[in-house]
């Protein structure tokens, strides 16, 4: 019976399986990214720019229909160009980043619907939208896998500069020039992962695997190093969760796997072990010292 | 004056060269037409009163500020080789960093993207901390600190920077008198080392005791020299009289090659 409902449906149907190792793939990436979009008051940001690799995607499929590789491309060349445009605008000017991010990523999703309802039907732009992770063949799945390797390569290096950047940003700029450059290869990053999770998610719910399971990880943990791992472990449990409430009541997948991640979010804020509402409700009796 | 050379090259044991430098903001000067050398292993307090130029001084000096004109010679360093405290830390103090982490940070310019941290920089991290009084908070995160011990643990990292030049701005503020005489023994200690340490301060008897140079500032030099004879009540008078002639609406700076206070 359990076995039925939670074990069958990937060892029975080859495409929840590949939705199983896209969701995995999706959370080792995107989640540690999540964490990070976290800690530098950026989760908004991530946000914004889910919208802003629309445009991108949209012309990718204007030109050869629901063809991901094309829709990946236009999208992370959608993304870059509004992530360092931004992020230039905002290091040269004194305008904040979030100011300049939320112009550019409303004219982006503005575009991005404009050209998908020029040339397709209401069935598209709900693809593009919310993404069909259930619909993985294998080049998709080998793009998603490539691209959580780039992330956490490139995040292995740049891991220094942006823990010391998010602490204390003066005292990176007088020791070092890192800041700058390991700045825009987050946002690259971020964009990477947006265009990841919007094959299987969607434009409006890629970000969903980033930022949920960060904020669940701060719920229970003290340290970077522990609120990454946990942020990874969340999604993954999230993905597959999602994945078996959706096979077994057809609620859409995508919105499932947030869903789920949602309902931990909510169990975290009430009972987590770092300043959950339970804990401080019960806070215990003060210590010695 | 002795400290005072022209404009010809810096002589040998100088840190720090001010070249007739301007520095400010908007085409606003902050501090104005400064000229002057900080000889090697200097001790020198700047004072003044608020909005005199010493933070500003203090950005030129580490690179953050690019001078309007003129210019900051520091004898052969690289910007990224000093050890600059700001005066309003802008850190971060919900991240989830322990005090360990945190003042290991100092020892970047050694290790860089992926030095490891092996026993000598172990060693290192369990010395700064055991000097400024910090055993024991090596897993506290930083965000429980309270501000003495978030100055201790700054002055334990800019330790860690090894630094010949050693910049702090206001680093005494709010701070109780054991901990501002701990970090001071600090400072001495960099002293008797043959750094160079500059300090932006407001106690005039903390200056007069400690610190045998001083830069009196009001956006250009009022006085330099030794402390006894900088911190005259006739000199500080004029430093407060020069701050409070500031002129939001001023045209461009007509002196440009004469000294910065020619009267």
């Amino acid at each position: 019976m359990i076995h039925d409902a939670l074990i069958a449906p990937f060892t029975e149907f080859e495409f929840m399986r590949r939705a199983l190792a896209a969701a995995i793939a999706l959370s080792l990436g995107g989640a540690p990214i999540g964490v990070f979009l976290m800690l530098r008051r950026m989760s908004l940001v991530g946000d914004a720019m889910a919208h802003a690799i629309l445009p991108g995607a949209a012309i990718g499929f204007l030109l050869s229909g629901l063809n991901l590789f094309a829709m990946t491309t236009g999208g992370l060349i959608a993304g870059f160009a509004v992530a360092i445009l931004a992020g230039v605008v905002a290091r040269s000017t004194g305008l904040k980043e979030d100011a300049s991010l939320a112009t550019f990523y409303l004219v982006s999703l503005a575009l991005g619907v404009t050209i998908v309802s020029i040339k397709g039907t209401n069935i598209d732009l709900l693809h593009v939208l919310f993404g069909n992770i259930l619909a993985m063949d294998d080049p998709t799945l080998l793009v998603i896998a490539s691209n959580a390797t780039i992330t956490l390569l490139v995040l292995a290096v740049i891991y220094r500069p942006l823990v010391i950047e998010s602490v204390d940003p003066v005292f990176l700029r007088t020791v070092s020039r890192a800041g700058a450059p390991s700045h825009l290869l987050f946002l690259a990053l971020v964009v990477i992962n947006l265009v990841n999770g919007f094959q299987a998610l969607g434009t409006l719910l890629a970000v969903g695997l980033m930022i949920l399971p960060a904020g669940i990880a701060r719920f229970w943990s003290r340290d970077i190093t522990g609120m990454i791992c946990i942020a990874v472990a969340s999604a993954i449990v999230s993905g597959y969760a999602g994945l078996v409430l959706s096979f077994q009541t057809k609620v859409p997948s995508g919105p499932a796997i947030i869903l789920v991640a949602a309902v931990i979010y909510v169990g975290s804020v009430l009972f987590g072990s770092v300043g959950g509402l339970f804990r401080q409700l019960f806070p215990g009796r003060h210590l010695e010292a | 004056m002795g400290y005072r050379v022209g404009l010809d090259a810096m002589s040998m044991s100088a840190q720090i060269g001010f070249r007739d430098v301007t520095l400010g903001y908007d085409r606003h000067p902050a501090v104005h037409h400064l000229n002057g050398e900080v000889a090697t292993g200097a001790l020198l307090a700047v004072v003044g009163p608020n909005g005199a130029g010493k933070s500003t001084l203090f950005r030129g000096v580490v690179g953050i500020l690019k001078p309007l004109s003129g210019g900051i010679e520091i004898g052969g360093l690289d910007h990224r080789d000093i050890a600059y405290l700001p005066q309003t830390v802008d850190i971060d103090r919900s991240f989830p960093i322990s005090v360990y982490d945190f003042v290991g940070t100092g020892l970047w310019r050694a290790t860089g993207f992926f030095g490891g941290m092996g026993k000598l920089a172990r060693e290192k991290i369990a010395h700064a901390l055991a000097a400024v009084g910090l055993n024991g908070f090596e897993n506290r995160a930083i965000g429980t600190l309270s501000g003495g011990q978030m100055q201790r643990m700054l002055f334990a990292r800019v330790l860690l920077q090894d630094a010949r030049l050693i910049v702090l701005d206001e680093p005494f503020n709010a701070i109780d008198a054991k901990t501002s005489a701990d970090l001071l023994d600090l400072v001495r200690h960099w002293h008797a080392e043959q750094r160079t340490v500059l300090a932006a301060l407001h106690d005039m008897e903390l200056v007069r005791a400690n610190f045998p140079e001083t830069l009196l500032l009001a956006r250009g030099e009022v006085a330099w020299g030794d402390t006894a004879e900088v911190l005259t009540a006739e000199n500080l008078l004029e430093a407060r009289r020069m701050c409070e002639a500031f002129d939001d609406s001023a045209a461009a700076c007509a002196v440009d090659d004469a000294p910065s206070r020619a009267a």
